[in-house]
């Protein structure tokens, strides 16, 4: 490629998080235009980089060019006014506070009453309908971003990075929420922007997404670059192998376990919010790995959370081995055996101030209670030795805090917490989300290990393919709505996809 | 009109409830006895309130953001003993400064009033810079601050004794008023407050530094990677804060018609409180100013009202402590429902 035909070159980029090698002599080069893929798996370091371009992070070595002209990103401020805007992977609305204000955050209009600058509603009003215009976009400037669905949250979130007439846009995965139609209608602002000279640098997991949309591929694994093609050059395939840096078929365990006799059966289970999940129906084996497919806000997080008594439900039956039960809190759900993996580690999950030899026995307490009421100290220290070794977790001692472990070690702590409860049905919430892909495959061979030891595991996943190699059965939601199943071993993307837009307008 | 859903007037209710609860209380002690409904007890009522209402407005930008201000209370008294130091008569007897001339008005008010902001100022760039919790920088700070102010008003030749014997056009600006002496007249300080109000109203609803404060209070990383200057905009709201609170301790020098280095002691909570009765969210990101303004006076019509009807004083306490809590468990259900 051309040297001088690059908008934008970010050369040998070094970046170190302690313990970590986030970013390893990275380099990515676009072109002014074009739609530039950044692909990788969880951890490979794609967000870690653009955090880098955007200014949220300073990278440790390296250089950022920009017009042929060395630039430095100290902050979100100064990537702005150098030309660079960015769709964030976590949404950032304000959500008290209107639509319109949320795409003017931080450069409101203003209109001057003698010496006093005051922000320019009408002209506001005026610059966003006519940015909707644009962009053939449905929302009311008016409207409290708090009562707005999420796939409008990211259509106002897509808007706001256009509005900024950058030189480089960068998506984190803008079409994760999105319909079918609003997708279309992001590629055609996309085709749009490319005719205008702007490049675009889009992050994305969906393959048929980006080998419709992106000129070139950058390839990313473990923090270092694996290479940059030209989108023509490859297949799902090939980017999935020089993704994962071996065959799909290495990427999952082989599993023994066999599904036996129902252990859970849920009828109608119906939230009091109409938004969320309705009339859900399903049944669960021992030895079974039913997998949960679906986009962001299918509900599937709020319908496991009402299993686990976290939240309300206004109607439907849940029986385990037969019976009905009612779980109105974890507690009630823990005597009934279950156990549950949330989505969000860092909030939910770990404590992170405390060591891992307390993390783990957190859920168990009661177990290690003598009749004074003191905890017996060496039955924990045992449990918790015996947890690490089998689970094998990565540490120099179990008195170390779990906030230094790797997200990986940290997802095993949990799973040993919930282990030493002895449940019969494990609901694992996104269980490899920002988990290193060595630690990955250790933990898919634990829940594999799990499932053949008779438990019934139920398996959130927003990954495809580990919806595909880990689950027996895969049960697909849309919008609160069960939409389908599926069997593990035979189904495909597409019908996942299918199944998960299913009742999308 | 006439088929309002329950849902409706249930919505109406919990959107408007700090309202309701300040119409409800002056309709029950005004039942109790119905003297308590006369223009002599709104005045009264609002001339109480003035000063409260602007040390509440300056806590309530600090709240949105998100943060809180524990030494509001210490910064009313540093500014009540630095204007009233400053602002006594020539044939005073025993003068802060004895050969001080009479200086105009309107400088030791600035004076003291740059000071409140000097110390809102230092609170924003610890709390933004050094990026120490709010609680525990403004804990600090109002200890500094009253530390201060005790060698100040320790100082030769005045060694701690009460600053009184002030000007009587200081006095005034606490106690004068417009139109004619009786019920129908307005104290200055109720304009100023007034006024005060209205400004702030327009900093929160018309200004960058206004919505810039609700974002950084309603979602900090949003305004961060929208390419808001955070630390800058929070220190110009803690500055902006700390000068209200000056402004407020001049008041109430010139009203009392004196000042301690204890004056102000606890403002800082009743402020809070204040500004939580009156729906500002001490997550950040929510408040209005008529709420804050409701919230002040409701406690300014249990504090006179249940003097009025003879309720013994402890139970005032409860009473007020009672509502505080009761008044947030209310208010957090509109924003709780989604589980």
């Amino acid at each position: 490629m051309d040297q001088h035909a690059f908008l934008l070159e970010m050369n040998h980029i070094h970046k170190e998080f302690p313990g970590v090698k986030a970013l390893d002599d990275v380099t990515l080069k676009v072109r002014p235009g074009t739609v530039h893929a950044l692909m990788g798996e969880n951890g490979a370091g794609k967000s870690t980089l653009m955090k880098c371009l955007f200014g949220i992070y300073r990278p440790d070595a390296g250089e950022i060019v920009l017009n042929k002209e060395q630039v430095t990103m100290s902050s979100s401020k100064d990537a702005l006014a150098h030309g660079i805007s960015m769709i964030h992977q976590e949404l950032h609305p304000v959500p008290f506070r209107n639509v319109m204000e949320n795409i003017w955050l931080g450069r409101f209009p203003v209109k001057r009453i003698g010496p006093f600058p005051f922000v320019d509603e009408k002209k506001m009003l005026s610059d966003t309908e006519k940015l909707f215009a644009d962009l053939g976009m449905d929302l009311n400037p008016h409207a409290v971003v708090r009562d707005l669905s999420v796939s409008k949250v990211q259509s106002l979130e897509i808007a706001k990075a256009v509005s900024y007439q950058s030189k480089v846009i960068i998506m984190d995965e803008p079409t994760s929420s999105l319909t079918g139609n609003e997708v279309e209608q992001l590629f055609a602002i996309i085709r749009e922007l490319k005719s205008r000279g702007v490049a675009i640098i889009y992050i994305s997991h969906k393959m048929e997404e980006i080998l419709r949309i992106a000129d070139d591929v950058t390839i990313m694994r473990d923090g270092k670059l694996i290479g940059t093609w030209r989108a023509t050059e490859l297949t799902t395939d090939l980017i999935i192998s020089r993704m994962v840096g071996r065959d799909l078929t290495q990427r999952f365990p082989s599993r023994s376990n066999t599904p036996r006799e129902p252990i859970l059966k849920v009828e109608g289970l119906t939230s009091p919010f109409p938004q969320s999940f309705q009339h859900v129906a399903f049944e669960l084996r021992k030895g079974e790995i039913l997998g949960i497919g679906g986009l962001v806000g299918a509900q599937r997080t709020e319908l496991i959370e009402a299993l686990f008594g976290l939240r309300a439900v206004s109607a439907g039956k849940v029986l385990i081995n037969g019976k009905e039960v009612r779980i109105k809190s974890p507690k009630d759900a823990k005597k009934y055996k279950m156990a549950l993996l949330t989505e969000e580690r860092r909030v939910t999950g770990i404590i992170p101030v405390l060591s891992i030899l307390e993390n783990t026995v957190i859920a168990n307490l009661s177990s290690y209670q003598t009749p004074f009421l003191l905890l017996n100290e060496r039955k924990c220290r045992a449990d918790v030795s015996r947890s690490i070794e089998m689970l094998r977790v990565k540490t120099p001692s179990m008195k170390a805090l779990i906030k230094n472990l790797s997200g990986g070690n940290q997802q095993k702590v949990l799973l040993a917490r919930w282990l030493l409860t002895d449940p019969d049905i494990l609901l694992l919430d996104e269980p490899t989300r920002g988990v290193d892909v060595g630690a990955k495959y250790e933990i898919y061979t634990i829940i594999a290990e799990l499932a053949s030891q008779g438990k019934g595991i139920i398996m959130i996943s927003s990954e495809m393919p580990e919806l595909l190699g880990m689950s027996d059965r895969i049960m697909v939601m849309c919008e609160g709505r069960l939409s389908g199943f599926l069997s593990g071993p035979a189904a495909t993307e597409e019908e996942i996809m299918r199944l998960a837009t299913k009742h999308l307008a | 009109m006439s088929h309002l859903s329950a849902k409706q007037v249930q919505g109406f209710v919990t959107q408007n409830a700090i309202y309701i609860v300040l119409v409800l209380l002056i309709a029950g002690i005004a039942i109790y006895d119905p003297n308590f409904l006369s223009i002599t007890t709104l005045r009264d009522i609002l001339m109480q309130s003035s000063t409260r209402a602007i040390i509440a407005l300056g806590a309530a930008f600090v709240l949105i953001t998100g943060g809180t201000d524990l030494s509001a209370g210490r910064v009313v008294g540093l500014t009540a003993v630095i204007s009233a130091s400053m602002l006594q008569s020539q044939d005073y007897p025993r003068r802060f400064f004895p050969d001080l001339p009479d200086l105009p008005l309107l400088i030791p008010i600035l004076i003291a009033i740059a000071a409140g902001l000097l110390v809102g100022l230092i609170n924003g760039i610890i709390v933004s810079r050094f990026s120490v919790p709010p609680f525990i920088a403004t804990l600090g700070m109002m200890v500094i601050v009253y530390g201060f102010n005790s060698i100040y008003f320790d100082m030769e030749p005045n060694q701690s004794q009460p600053i009184a014997g002030l000007r009587s056009d200081f006095n005034q600006l606490g106690t004068g008023y417009i139109g004619p002496s009786g019920p129908y007249s307005i104290p200055y300080i109720v304009i100023i407050a007034i006024m005060v109000a209205f400004i702030v109203w327009v900093i929160f609803n018309k200004t960058r530094l206004g919505k810039n404060m609700y974002a950084i209070g309603g979602n900090m990383q949003a305004a961060t990677v929208s390419g808001i200057n955070v630390a800058f905009n929070l220190m110009i709201i803690y500055a902006i804060a700390g000068a209200l609170y000056g402004l407020g301790g001049v008041l109430e020098a010139a009203r009392t018609g004196g000042a301690t280095n204890n004056y102000g002691n606890m403002y800082e909570l009743d402020a809070i409180a204040a500004c939580v009765v009156g729906g500002v969210s001490t997550s950040g990101g929510i408040g209005t100013v008529p709420g804050v303004l409701a919230g002040v006076l409701i406690f300014g019509v249990i504090n006179y009202g249940l003097t009025f009807i003879g309720v013994n004083p402890y139970w005032q306490l409860i009473i007020k402590g009672l509502i505080i809590v009761a008044a947030v468990a209310f208010d957090i259900r509109k924003y709780l429902a989604k589980k």
